[in-house]
């Protein structure tokens, strides 16, 4: 079953003369239950082609479908209990002056869950974290733990699909592990479907199963994990993104 | 008797967590915290202090003053503090009297009340309307920000005594229209801030984050902008402060706010207007009460700000 | 190699409401005209390094050192007018992000002839020669236009080699670069190492690399030191950064996903409270 289909999207912002394409003709495909990479550098609109998902882009036009039905304009309810987003910057991505119990607390009573109790000591467990961070304040948690609560909170209205925004790119090497490493087991926990974008390819490759990679807006080339990591690449741009990332890795 | 140490040092230390354990827990360490914070400005303490013996003596004037604030006795008039040289004879009138004869010490301190009356009223009115304004117009943005801001502007260029001058013509002189004419006239600067703000905050992830939770406008409004936006709008008050005491002072010089024989510290300074060369002290008493308090919520709204809205982002 | 720093126990202390925190915890290391990698996580104190024998770490902050030396000559008891002299014209550092680190509102070459007047008396006409021969010398093509534009009008990498230009004009003997190339894109991060590779070299200057990276810093450093919670742990030669011994560096390694070595789940540094509590290695 399909999990995302996109068609000849195309993202834009401005009018007229002041009109800035950010994303360029995209196709891409993720099957219920897969994981797929956008990667590409700053400005390739990958992180665009997320929030033009999400609804949080104004101007789009193309095809849209998520688990097989075309979204609607504005999103509905049902739409982000399927579908959640977990952002890049731990450091803004969560209120300063409310509580992970208030953020959690909030997010289900919005999607109407009852029990909320139990569910946050749930979330807060399948995240790693402990019930002694629940009446925590932002400022009292590490970037590490900030991006764990708002994965917890992604998950708190039991989505399908997952997008991630660069989620460890803001964080230190050996967090960064332990956050690909929940994220790994949560999908196969919770049998999610992942998008995600990244500007490093080696995270992308440790993920995803199927990678796109993105020029000026435009998606360049398709490619397999195994494809990759054997440099069977078609397009040079591909290639030159591969060799300046394993350059820097010894 | 004292709290044994032990004890002491517990609930400092329950206080002082990082690791709250309910949502009372965390709220009163937040709060411990952010007093401790304060409490390290000592100009600001002062002006805390000064604020703090305020409120007592308008609460306790009654018992404090040594004389009644409208007893005059004609026979006394315009007599001299009690520093200066003037007949040994006299009893009270620490700070002098005026030129009916009044006790000013007494009148200061009744006075309090109508300061503070003042203050509160338009502390309250003010910043709340300017907030709803301001939050509403940078959030919905559209059309909804133009008109509110218009208005804003409409308001924001009416000159203070000339809107007062209007209500006393219409309404009639006295207090309650000396402060809602102060009113109309501070809330634009303080919608102008929440919009400002609200532009910024409004860009955040984690404001996208809760839209894309289904919350809508109503919940980000008043769950996640105005605590963003409170603490500014709250230094923002304690320092304009020093200028609605001002501005009421000056309506009262005008005639236009409280009206004789009530001892308001900005109309007592227009009754001493006339003696002022020879019989200095009527108008320079509670001119000095005026700077006093002025001063003491600006140094309030400095320390508030170092606690409430610290630049390096942290709490 | 002649030594051009020489620092001995250095500690850096900042007073909080709730104790001392130690931000460096007895680091000593020399540099000579060599290239040295500091690395290490947020909080392991090697920004705070760098910071402090530039000396701009204000009060409350405390640095104290048994020694801190450049060619000799004592930094730590320079008063603020010769650590001026010092800054940019001996020692000098890139940061981060061009974004913050530009003056917003001067052109690009105004900020460059600043940095050279500051140190040398000359002529305007002969510091604007030399800024545009600075910025040919970091690979920008149209040195002429770049020289009028403003720091929001080029992109990253370009922003970065003008820092590079406007640190490496006075002629230093030594350059801090504080994650220089964390904000750029992976295939620019190349060219801007090249190009500090280059005059580094070129101009027998000392470079402290300081990054969050270890493989970034393993293939363009000659030293690496690794710090952890403010004391270095390891330090070894970059190219034999495979045979580390020491569990953290060894930890950072494994953790680090790689797209030639595909593992199910990446190893989870498992932190020791006693590598916090070891000596600091001298590097």
């Amino acid at each position: 079953m399909s999990g995302i289909e996109i068609e000849g999207l195309n993202v834009w912002f401005g009018e007229h003369e002041e009109r800035v394409d950010a994303v360029i003709g995209a196709n891409l495909s993720v099957p219920k239950g897969g994981s797929f990479g956008l990667v590409g550098e700053s400005g390739s609109g990958k992180s665009t082609i997320l929030r033009a998902i999400m609804g949080l882009a104004p101007t789009w036009s193309g095809k849209i479908d998520i688990l097989g039905k075309p979204v609607t304009r504005p999103r509905g309810r049902d739409f982000y209990r399927a579908v959640q987003m977990v952002f890049q910057d731990p450091y803004a991505s969560l209120h300063p002056r409310h509580s992970v119990d208030q953020v959690l607390s909030e997010t289900l009573s919005l999607h109407g869950f009852k029990g909320i109790d139990k569910r946050i000591e749930k979330l807060l467990n399948d995240v790693g974290l402990g019930p002694s961070f629940r009446f925590r304040y932002p400022h009292q948690l590490s970037g590490g733990q900030r991006q764990r609560v708002a994965i917890a909170r992604a998950l708190a209205p039991e989505p399908e699909i997952l997008l991630l925004d660069e989620p460890t790119s803001a964080l230190d090497v050996s967090v960064q592990a332990e956050i690909l490493n929940l994220l790994t087991d949560l999908r196969a926990e919770h049998k999610l479907t992942y998008l995600m974008v990244s500007h490093d390819l080696a995270v992308v490759g440790h993920i995803c199963q199927d990678i796109a990679v993105m020029q000026l807006g435009e998606i360049v080339e398709t490619l397999g994990v195994e494809d990759m990591r054997d440099m069977r690449t078609k397009h040079p741009y591909t290639k030159h993104l591969l060799e300046s990332s394993l350059g820097a890795a010894s | 008797m004292s709290m044994p140490e032990t004890a002491k040092t517990s609930l400092r230390a329950w206080l002082l967590t990082n690791t709250p354990t309910s949502r009372r827990h965390a709220r009163a360490a937040a709060i411990y915290q952010g007093w401790l914070s304060f409490r390290g400005n000592h100009m600001a303490m002062l002006g805390l202090g000064i604020l703090v013996l305020l409120v007592l003596i308008a609460a306790f004037a009654s018992v404090v003053a040594p004389a009644d604030p409208f007893a005059q006795d004609l026979a006394l008039r315009l007599t001299p503090p009690i520093w200066q040289e003037r007949d040994p004879a006299i009893e009270g009138y620490i700070l002098g009297s005026d030129s009916l004869g009044r006790d000013i010490l007494s009148r200061l301190l009744y006075g309090s009340r109508i300061t503070l009356y003042i203050v509160t009223l338009v502390a309250l009115l003010a910043p709340i309307v300017g907030l709803f304004v301001g939050t509403v117009a940078g959030y919905v943005g559209g059309w909804v920000d133009v008109v509110l801001m218009r208005i804003t502007d409409i308001f924001l260029a009416f000159p203070r005594l000339i809107l007062a001058l209007a209500f006393v013509a219409t309404l009639g002189a006295g207090i309650e229209n000396a402060v809602l004419a102060i009113s109309l006239t501070a809330w634009p600067p303080y919608a102008r801030i929440a919009r400002a703000e609200t532009l910024t905050i409004r860009n955040s992830d984690y404001i996208h984050a809760v839209k894309l939770q289904g919350a809508g406008a109503l919940r980000i409004i008043t769950k996640h902008i105005w605590p963003l936006c409170i603490s500014s709008l709250v230094v923002r008050v304690t320092l304009d402060m020093a200028g609605i005491i001002l501005a009421a002072a000056g309506l009262g010089f005008l005639g236009l706010g409280a009206q004789p024989p009530s001892p308001e510290w900005g109309a007592m300074i227009s009754e001493g207007r006339k003696f002022i060369l020879d019989h200095w002290w009527v108008a320079t008493m509670p001119g000095l009460a005026i700077f006093t308090v002025s001063l003491a919520f600006n140094l309030l709204g400095d320390g508030l700000r170092d606690v409430l809205d610290p630049k390096d982002g942290s709490q | 190699m002649s030594k051009l720093l020489e620092v001995e126990n250095l500690w850096v202390k900042f007073p909080t409401r709730s104790g001392v925190f130690d931000a460096v915890r007895g680091v000593s290391f020399t540099l000579g005209q060599e290239r040295l990698g500091i690395v290490g996580e947020s909080g392991s104190g090697k920004s705070m390094t760098g910071r402090a024998i530039l000396r701009l770490i204000r009060p409350p902050g405390i640095v104290t050192a048994d020694k801190m030396e450049l060619e000799g000559k004592e930094l730590l008891t320079c008063s603020e007018k010769e650590m001026r002299a010092v800054r940019g014209q001996k020692i000098s550092m890139i940061m981060q992000d061009p974004k913050f680190s530009l003056n917003p509102v001067m052109r690009v070459g105004a900020q460059i002839m600043e940095a050279y007047r500051l140190h040398y008396k000359v002529s305007k006409s002969e510091a604007k020669r030399k800024t545009i021969a600075m910025l040919e010398a970091v690979a920008i093509r149209d040195p002429e236009r770049v020289y009028r534009m403003y720091p929001h009008e080029v992109s990253g990498g370009m922003g970065q080699r003008i820092m590079i230009a406007m640190m490496l004009i006075p002629d230093p003997q030594i350059m801090i670069a504080d994650e220089p190339t964390s904000a750029l894109d992976v295939s620019v991060q190349m060219q801007v190492l090249e190009i500090m590779d280059k005059l580094v070299k070129d101009r027998g200057m000392g470079l402290i690399f300081i990054s969050h990276d270890l493989n970034l810093v393993s293939s363009f450093c000659d030293r690496v030191l690794i710090m952890y919670s403010g004391r270095v742990v390891e330090t070894l030669p970059a190219d034999k950064l495979h045979e580390a011994k020491h569990p953290y560096t060894k930890g950072l390694l494994n953790s680090l996903p790689r797209l030639d070595e595909p593992k199910d789940r990446l190893e989870v540094l498992e932190r020791d409270p006693a590598w916090a509590a070891e000596e600091s290695v001298r590097g």
